[in-house]
């Protein structure tokens, strides 16, 4: 790569420099239509089979906003705690680049729809409150694909060939105000915030929010300034950054290379860079000194949106349970400590926690199974919990066979080896497999027989008294019973027969 | 106000990829320079109390309901391009060499 550079190793930076972040959110919103004419906005659809002469900029045309998305961005916005415009417009933001066939892109500008809100985001048992700046609604571009040249990056392509298929697909832009004073923490701040976000914008329901399929994108504005300085150093944009985890290592890596850059005594280039998934480096993009003048007007072919204060009221009182408010109930329903709903929370563990409950579960069970034994199975696949193959309600027949007994906490952890392995549900797996707990008490207690005779040492020790030999009997027990003895009984059972109980 | 000469409007349609024949040229140079004039009558009578506006009529809300409507057929909406490859538009290169 043409810009291999330094690093300053990230706890050194942070001695010196102090970040400030921001963050910038594309949402597509999940509407039927586009934005502006009526389109099917299905993804991965064939290449230009959803457009029309609106968002394929035909003469004679002319935009039509959709009431839909007009409603979810409000919807977004009063959710960040945000004002709620009562007059705004639409902008047009003028380039001249193949992914919009208008050579502009219709916007916001000085008018957003929503502005001033924040949302709060725990990290390292810390609340921090990240101001919203703005809340606006445009446009998707098209998406072109570079063709010749070495890497497929525009840079060096012979020509590029384009989609539009996306292109008018109503996003939302989510602004984050400079967020200062996370300190060290800051690229766990920009990832909380992200992942809280994502949350948010999923329990409205307005979109599907997959950063994998670009349904949610961000970029990272990143700054450093020496420790105790007030004023903030030049900032750089990293684009695109597609998963939450992209999120934490963008906003790493760019102290890492700042830092570098400053303490050499350079000066950091306000440009636009591109994140590198392979690597988490980025790589310098176009340079904003050479930025462009957008020449931003109000878009004439739209009417300004007057939004109704009683139908915004009705839209408030209408938002559903937030995601912080309802991890604080489900904490207290559950009564579970900070540290373990915030583990439950990284994990992505909390609606299935919550499913498994549901199902009849404890919530002690259903946690200890998904933090414990399937957070380990998912975690050796390199898969995210919920996409193992395994249902909350089949988790939850596995605590009820754990807790009536048929099972044992070892012949569960087969079970659910079994139905992670698609061999049907958990009773199937202990009938096949023929994991029942043996409850036979004549069964039982001729395996105890076989290990006191095999074991007359450590059975002697606890007929004259050293009861805490009995650790070894009981697990020659489960051994020779392979796991399926009830090992409380045989306990009971052994210690009866030694005449010690 | 200046005319609009005929070599602004060949360029205009250049921009716009619009061919024009010669007489054309003449016919909408004369044409744009009354338009031109007549938006300039606007200036005149926009003064310190008549706020700016967008839009000619005072609307808001206008909305549509969120429904699809059928969109053209690959064939009709690629049928303007000046290239086509695997049913998308084809365009120049974007950018040159990275520097
Ligand atoms: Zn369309």
């Amino acid at each position: 790569m043409a810009d291999t550079e330094t690093l300053m190793p990230y706890d050194e930076a942070l001695e010196r420099f102090e970040p400030v972040l921001g963050l910038e959110t594309h949402v597509e919103l999940g509407t039927a239509s586009k934005m502006f004419c009526g389109c099917p906005t299905e993804f991965g659809a064939p290449p230009n089979t959803q457009v029309c002469p609106v968002c394929l900029a035909l003469p004679g045309s002319l935009p039509v906003a959709n009431a839909e998305a007009i409603e979810s961005t409000i919807r977004i916005g009063l959710a960040l705690n945000c004002s709620i415009a009562e007059w705004c417009r639409f902008a047009r933001k003028n380039y001249f680049y193949p992914d919009m066939p208008k050579n502009y892109q219709i916007s916001q500008y000085d008018e957003p729809l929503c502005t001033d809100g924040y949302l709060d985001v725990v990290v390292d048992g810390r609340t921090v409150r990240i101001e919203i700046e703005r809340v606006h609604l445009e446009e998707d571009t098209g998406k072109s694909t570079h063709v010749g040249g070495s890497t497929g990056r525009i840079h060096g392509a012979d020509y590029s060939i384009v989609d539009y298929n996306r292109a008018g697909i109503p996003l939302v832009e989510i602004v984050t105000k400079p967020i200062a004073g996370t300190d060290t923490l800051a690229p766990e701040v920009a990832r909380a915030y992200v992942t809280e976000l994502r949350e948010l914008v999923r329990t409205l329901g307005v979109s599907d929010v997959r950063m994998e399929e670009g349904s949610m994108r961000c970029d990272v504005n990143v700054s450093l300034m020496p420790r105790g300085s007030s004023e903030w150093g030049t900032r750089t944009e990293t684009k695109n950054v597609n998963s939450l985890r992209s999120v934490e290592r963008a906003v790493r890596g760019e102290i890492e290379r700042q830092a570098a850059i400053l303490a050499d005594g350079g000066r950091i280039t306000q440009e636009t860079r591109h994140f590198h998934e392979e690597t988490g480096r980025t790589t310098s993009g176009r340079s904003k000194e050479e930025a462009q003048d957008y020449r931003y007007f109000p878009e004439p072919d739209l009417l300004p949106i007057a939004p109704d204060r009683e139908w915004v009221a009705a839209l408030k009182a209408a938002l559903p349970e937030l995601p912080s408010v309802r991890r604080s109930r489900l904490q207290a329903e559950w009564g579970v400590s900070d540290l373990d709903m915030a583990a439950m929370h990284n994990a992505d563990a909390i609606e299935l926690v919550e499913a498994t409950v549901a199902a009849g579960a404890p919530a002690a069970d259903a946690r200890k199974w998904w933090m414990g034994e399937l957070a380990r199975r998912a975690n050796e696949a390199g898969t995210a919990l919920a996409e193992l193959s395994i249902t909350p309600a089949e988790v939850a027949r596995v605590t009820e066979l754990v807790a009536s007994g048929a099972l044992n906490d070892k012949l569960a952890r087969q079970v659910l080896e079994g139905v992670l392995a698609g061999e049907g549900s958990p009773d199937d797996v202990v009938a096949k497999r023929g994991l029942q707990i043996v409850n036979d008490e004549g069964e039982l207690s001729a395996i105890i027989d076989k290990v006191l005779a095999d074991n007359a040492d450590a059975a002697d020790k606890v007929r004259s008294g050293k009861v805490a030999a009995v650790g070894a009997l009981v697990g020659g027990v489960m051994k020779a019973s392979r796991g399926k003895a009830d090992a409380a009984r045989a306990r009971e059972l052994i210690l009866e027969k030694l005449g010690v109980s | 106000m200046s005319a609009i000469t005929r070599d602004e409007v060949a360029h205009l349609a250049r921009l716009s990829r619009l061919a024009l024949a010669d007489e054309e040229l003449d016919h909408f140079a004369a044409q744009l320079d009354q338009i031109v004039g007549a938006v300039a009558r606007v200036a005149e009578v926009a003064a310190d109390d008549i706020p700016p506006s967008s839009h000619a009529l005072p609307l808001t809300n206008v909305f549509r309901p969120d429904e699809i409507r059928p969109s053209l057929a690959p064939e009709q909406a690629l049928s303007g391009a000046p290239a086509v490859e695997d049913d998308r538009f084809r365009v120049p290169r974007i950018l040159g060499e990275e520097a």
